[in-house]
């Protein structure tokens, strides 16, 4: 089984150098294109102007926040459930990356907000329900930096995630709810998307661009993670000879 | 002299390498000044009535909080019995230390003021008392709160004692600084009364803090 085989680190240190060259040029190439869909063949807002066009930076984001959220909480499955080895690693490699996401969503979203309605921020179910995911992230990445040894820091923070979760689906229904400012659904809804698809279609090209991104930089955080944990265990090791 | 340079040396040192201080205190500061309009309710009118009242507060127990490490580590592996026996007068390393924690710990929760103040809706104007306020006031409560980490050093579970010890004493630093906040935007009072009366507790602080400290390490250590 293909991620069994990665469960070994060698190889799969070995899968992301063959892989991750690639990967950036695919980035690379999906932003161009949906950056050159999104701001110069889109159409314009009738009534917010160009300034609908944040909304292919936002939306992504956002979408891509809750994701890392996602790929945490399975790869604290993997650590708690499956014993998969690479299951710390990977949720360790999320979480700046879902911390980054959702931060980009509310100051873009902030930015926008401004002259649509008035206020940098408000306090409504959506806004401050991503608010309160981006807290937890930075809560777990607190929690890896405070406790010392990584696989006991693998539990508390798989917990800290799975429990965390459960913000994910408030998260997705704050705007139906609660009565708000934010745009409800457009896109994941039961009776299709109700945009056009003039703006539609580069927005999906701008999320698999973002997901692409996610994945290039996931990948190369977890090659750094296995090769920080190397360096870790030959310096103890070098400690406990020479000491 | 070059004692005490090399003190807050390595306080500083050691505070950016471990981390934690900062940006925990940071986002605990950020995380209160979300749980108010849990409580209060979403009206922005109020939140920015209150709002300098609500980053004071949070400000307080967000450097309450850090207070902790300020002799704990040393203490558990030896160095504050050093700095005792060292030729470094108690006083003037004590001061050095709660610097170090002040400027590691107490400015970046004054950096975090614009941003949190945007989450309050707090006028530009406002906002500059408050972070003025702050970064005035913020040495006082780190010098006051050195009393209490130097009375509870020796207790293993100082944490909440520590509050308890600290918050009292840091009521005045409290009222005068949401007063300069607040007359930035109400009231009668001008910005320069209680701002003026808030540095002079910061001096003092500055001068009493230390010397409670070191004689509750002296008599605590013995």
């Amino acid at each position: 089984m293909p991620l069994l085989d990665l469960a070994n680190p060698s190889r799969f240190l070995s899968f992301v150098d063959r892989v991750l060259p690639w990967l950036v040029v695919a980035t690379i190439v999906v932003f161009a294109v949906g950056l050159y869909q999104a701001l110069l063949v889109a159409p314009d807002d009738y009534q917010q102007g160009a300034t609908v066009k944040i909304m292919f930076i936002h939306v992504p984001n956002a979408w891509l926040a809750m994701f890392c959220w996602v790929v945490m909480s399975i790869a604290a499955l993997g650590t708690l459930v499956w014993r998969h080895p690479l299951a710390d690693v990977a949720a360790k490699a999320a979480a700046p990356l879902g911390a980054a996401f959702t931060f980009l969503c509310l100051l873009t979203g902030s930015l926008w907000g401004r002259p649509m309605w008035g206020a940098y921020w408000v306090w409504d179910g959506r806004l401050t329900s991503v608010l309160i995911l981006f807290i937890m992230y930075l809560a777990v990445l607190a929690l890896w930096r405070t406790v010392e040894d990584p696989s006991r820091a693998a539990r508390a923070a798989a917990i800290l995630t799975l429990l965390g979760a459960v913000n994910l689906p408030i998260i997705k229904f704050s705007v139906d709810w609660w009565a708000t400012l934010h745009q409800p659904a457009s896109v994941m809804r039961l009776g299709g998307p109700t945009i056009h698809s003039s703006i539609l279609m580069p927005l999906l090209i701008m999320g698999l661009a973002f997901m692409l991104l996610f994945l290039t930089l996931h990948l190369a955080v977890m090659r750094n993670e296995i090769l920080r944990r190397r360096v870790r265990t030959l310096r103890l090791m070098q400690a406990q000879a020479g000491g | 002299m070059s004692g005490l340079a090399a003190l807050l040396r390595r306080d500083l040192r050691l505070a950016v390498r471990l981390g934690g201080g900062a940006p925990m205190g940071v986002l605990f500061f950020l995380i209160v000044v979300t749980l108010v309009p849990f409580a209060l309710g979403p009206d922005l009118a109020l939140l920015r009535r209150i709002g300098p009242a609500i980053l004071w507060l949070g400000a307080l127990l967000a450097s309450l909080l850090a207070l902790d490490r300020l002799f704990a580590a040393d203490h558990e592996d030896g160095s504050l019995d050093l700095i005792l026996m060292s030729s470094v007068s108690l006083e003037l390393a004590v001061a050095a230390k709660a610097l170090a924690h002040w400027i590691t710990t107490g400015l970046p929760l004054v950096i975090a003021v614009p941003v949190l103040a945007l989450f309050l809706g707090i006028e530009p104007w406002t906002m500059g008392a408050v972070a003025l306020t702050l970064l005035v006031g913020t040495p006082a409560l780190t010098f006051i709160g050195t009393v209490g980490a130097a009375l509870a050093v020796t207790l293993r579970r100082g944490g909440l004692i520590l509050a308890i010890l600290v918050l009292p004493l840091t009521i005045p630093v409290l009222i005068f600084g949401v007063a300069a906040a607040n007359s930035a935007s109400v009231g009668p009072v001008p910005f320069g009364v209680p701002f003026t009366i808030l540095c002079g507790l910061t001096l003092i602080s500055l001068v009493i803090g230390p010397f409670a400290a070191a004689a509750a390490l002296r008599h605590g250590l013995e």
